[in-house]
């Protein structure tokens, strides 16, 4: 019973900042309700007994990708993004958005996914989800991990190289190796030789 | 009991709310990567549920994946913006129209 409280307030709270993401007017208040919408997501699959992934989706998505969109918001002038067409859009959104659900919910009321054969077994209290999950993913998907790996790495360079500012002059310009000079620098010109009385 | 059609019914919810979001917010690359994240996350929430119901963790290895794939996608999405606005001083998506053929 108390379960099923949970699981219908968390629903309620995650649709609403659903709700909210798409129709908010400034992106900052979206960017926040998006991140309330990941908190109740987190509930949800601490529900589920996923306790690993809810943990990562709070670092990574509300620690590190949220605060990426919120600066992103910051930098930018977005006033001058109007939103019109909201209205003339509305229609057909809502009219895509309620036969996707319909659909959806048609085809999952006449399955049979709750029925007896997708009733977890009641885990066992010395079940440690992190450590079943790291067994697996160190074994079995190593190599598909070491290539997510490789993206992350892909994304760094990136997004390091696209905004990469390229000034030209003074001391601002931005710091590049010239490897023809540094290959043809000699000792004279790095080293200079000055001759002085003691004193 | 919450059976898994429950779970199913709300990642089917939130996929349409954010399907709708696209829609209406044709304008704005940011809203529209937010909208992305939100249709993730309700992939993840099926992963999520089919994993628990079916008691098997592979699932969740895949919402893993689909993590980080996601946060490397948002990066450089972000990336980009930041390009385009820098050059073009709009985020616009009409204005954004030089590929057209």
């Amino acid at each position: 019973m108390f379960e099923q409280i949970l699981f219908y307030w968390f629903t309620a709270v995650l649709l609403f900042a659903a709700v909210g993401v798409v129709t908010l007017r400034n992106p900052v208040y979206a960017a926040l309700s998006l991140i309330l919408a990941f908190f109740t997501m987190t509930a949800l699959w601490l529900l589920m007994e996923a306790e690993f992934l809810a943990i990562v989706l709070i670092l990574v998505y509300v620690g590190a990708v949220m605060v990426l969109f919120l600066f992103v918001i910051m930098m930018l002038d977005l006033k001058s993004v109007g939103r019109e067409g909201f209205i003339r859009y509305l229609p057909i959104g809502l009219g895509v958005a309620v036969m996707v659900a319909l659909e959806m919910i048609m085809v999952l009321q006449r399955s049979n996914f709750a029925s007896e054969r997708y009733t977890p077994p009641a885990a066992a209290a010395d079940f440690n989800n992190p450590e079943a999950l790291g067994e697996l993913l160190y074994t079995h998907y190593l190599y598909p991990f070491e290539i997510a790996a490789v993206i992350l790495l892909v994304a760094v360079i990136a997004a390091i190289l696209l905004t990469l500012r390229k000034r030209d002059a003074g001391d601002q310009a931005a710091k590049t190796q010239d490897i023809e000079r540094q290959v043809r620098v000699k000792s004279e010109d790095r080293v200079r030789l000055v001759k002085m009385k003691s004193e | 009991m919450i059976s898994l059609t429950h779970y199913l019914i709300v990642s089917a919810l939130l996929f349409a709310i954010s399907v709708a979001g696209i829609f209406l917010n044709r304008k704005n690359i940011l809203i529209l990567l937010m909208c992305i994240e939100l249709l993730l996350l309700a992939v993840n929430l099926n992963f999520v549920a089919f994993s628990h119901y079916l008691n098997n963790l592979d699932g969740q290895v895949f919402v893993f994946f689909i993590l980080t794939v996601a946060a490397a996608e948002s990066a450089i999405g972000l990336a980009i913006l930041v390009t385009i606005f820098r050059n073009r001083r709009t985020i616009n998506v009409d204005d954004l129209h030089s590929l057209k053929g």
